[in-house]
């Protein structure tokens, strides 16, 4: 592990984190929903504008080739990031949402999956780990099964080995819960689902950004993030496939850039990772996320979760003393990423988020995208907060404080 | 921005809402969701043959907007016309309410509103006019 970074340095990187908001110093802890970005990033994609700007692929003038460079150059440092095999094994995505849902069509709806086969879900995962399975049954009949949630937030793995039979063609699993913080074994489950000769796909959007990830550990063959979520810009994501896993897909978006040839009525598609890469990327953006990646691999990866985990434990220990706080997902801050949801006694979500906006605390309520995992512990609604690099364990006393308000606003 | 939202007479609704529970002999049920947070609303009617709104009462669970608003709504329609009750629009709501609130909130305001006109056949489900 490299050295701990200067934390208090790297808050001053993010110049939004600047401002106030009512008048109060702002409190982000939302960035489980969207990280705010360092300046070294904003810079990034400002440059490029200004210096670089070219259809990447095509144009054979010198702007253009040094545009491909630095696009390419992005991919080399996401695969080196996450420890791809190849840079050709990271597709770039407008977001996990649509990284999984290119699979759910390239290898489901279009791909040899029927009635007989079956996909193993969980009840945690955020709605875009679910509903591209379901286009998936609506159109192929196939059977989707579900791995419930213990009452501590931890899957139900008794529940997993019953579950995987031998028509099991795919595991789609989070990495991390945006609502409970808990940390999944990819690696066991993995190694179960090919026993069986399924498929292993991983959702990392709460993962990539906070910890060491390093897919031929986790020994998964998909895995999707976002780049919004780990400082970079939005409208960038991630698939990486296993090259085999990717080279049999078909792709979902036909157009430019993905055809080997094009005939009328007929097209061949060009290799991975063009062939899911149609019409023209997302360069600016992708660029700002290389640039994100170099900030991320300064600070270390080993880093970062140790800041979080202190931050989580800390978070954990000060709400957990509040009367009338119920928090949810595991106690143990090994056990979980940098998430925590509670609710408080007698108060909706949505009035706890608004009086704690008052105070300049950014949180989430609702549902967070994660409608079966609020039914399994029958609650409309939880209010979440979400640390990342930038955060302090003043910011968690600040939040505590606002729960203290909260609950004389509804004494 | 303050807490001007969670006035008294507004915590006071949503602590103890009026005309809250089930309704027999309802001639019209409706219910409907706001997505955004959560709230799920249920409005049962009574509608005479005069077209007068006899009696009401509502269930489900929501945010404090959405709670103290049903509560109001259902003390003001009781006895009006449905033609009327059909008319209730952001002002009228804003006017029983008075309290500013953020764009995020009218919806939840205005939940009830809307379950109340799909009760009396107008709008649709999972639209809600804010």
């Amino acid at each position: 592990m490299g050295p701990n970074p200067d934390w208090a340095a790297v808050r001053a990187d993010f110049p939004l984190l600047q401002r106030t908001v009512h008048g109060k110093p702002l409190t982000f802890l939302d960035s489980a929903a969207t990280s705010q970005k360092p300046r070294q990033v904003i810079e990034a994609v400002d440059t490029y504008f200004r210096h670089y700007n070219a259809n990447v692929h095509r144009a054979l003038y010198e702007l253009g080739e040094e545009a491909t460079r630095l696009y390419e150059g992005a991919r080399e440092k996401i695969a080196a990031f996450i420890h791809a095999k190849a840079p050709e094994e990271v597709v770039f995505t407008r977001g996990t949402t649509e990284a999984i849902n290119t699979v759910a069509y390239g290898w489901g709806v279009k791909g040899k999956i029927g009635p007989a086969d079956e996909i193993v879900g969980t009840v945690m995962e955020h709605h875009s780990n679910h509903v591209p399975w379901h286009f998936v049954k609506d159109l192929k009949g196939t059977t989707l099964k579900y791995v419930d949630v213990e009452d501590d937030g931890t899957l139900k793995m008794s529940d997993y080995d019953t579950l995987l039979t031998r028509n099991t063609r795919l595991v789609a699993v989070t990495q991390c819960s945006n609502v409970l913080g808990t940390i999944n074994d990819i690696r066991e489950i993995a190694r179960r689902a090919h026993e069986v000769g399924a498929l292993c796909l991983v959702d990392a959007a709460q993962s990539v950004p906070h910890m060491p990830v390093d897919v031929q550990a986790l020994g998964c063959d998909l895995l999707a993030f976002s780049g919004h979520k780990m400082l970079g810009p939005t409208g960038t994501g991630v698939l990486w496939g296993r090259k085999e896993v990717l080279d049999a897909m078909e792709p979902l978006h036909g157009g430019g850039e993905m055809i080997r040839e094009v005939h009328l009525g007929s097209a061949k598609w060009g290799d991975v990772p063009a062939k899911f890469e149609g019409g023209t990327p997302n360069m600016a953006g992708v660029v700002g996320l290389g640039t994100a990646v170099d900030y991320l691999t300064a600070l270390g990866m080993e880093n970062v979760r140790r800041h979080e985990r202190e931050l989580t434990a800390y978070a954990l220990e000060v709400l957990g003393k509040l009367p009338g706080v119920r928090l949810f997902g595991p106690l143990d801050a090994d056990r979980r990423g940098g998430v925590v949801s509670f609710d408080i006694e007698g108060v909706h979500p949505h009035d706890v988020a608004s009086i704690l906006d008052v105070e300049g605390l950014c949180v989430r309520s609702g549902q967070h995208c994660a409608q079966p995992l609020h039914d399994r512990f029958q609650v409309p609604a939880t209010t979440r907060a979400s640390f990342y690099v930038y955060n302090t364990t003043e910011e968690i006393d600040r939040l505590a404080a606002g729960i203290r308000k909260v609950q004389q606003v509804f004494a | 921005m303050s807490l001007d939202a969670y006035q008294a007479h507004i915590l006071e609704h949503y602590k103890r809402p009026r005309n809250f529970g089930a309704l027999e002999d309802a001639t019209a049920t409706a219910r409907d969701v706001n997505t955004v947070c959560g709230d799920d609303i249920t409005i049962h009617l009574r509608v005479a043959e005069d077209g007068t709104i006899g009696d009401i009462r509502f269930q489900g669970r929501g945010c404090t907007i959405a709670t103290a608003s049903a509560s109001m709504l259902t003390e003001a329609v009781k006895g009006m016309g449905a033609d009327e009750a059909l008319r209730i629009d952001r002002p009228f709501m804003e006017e029983r309410l008075r309290v500013p609130l953020k764009d995020s909130q009218k919806k939840c305001m205005m939940l009830s509103t809307h379950v109340l006109h799909l009760a009396l056949g107008k709008g649709e489900k999972g639209k809600i006019e804010a």
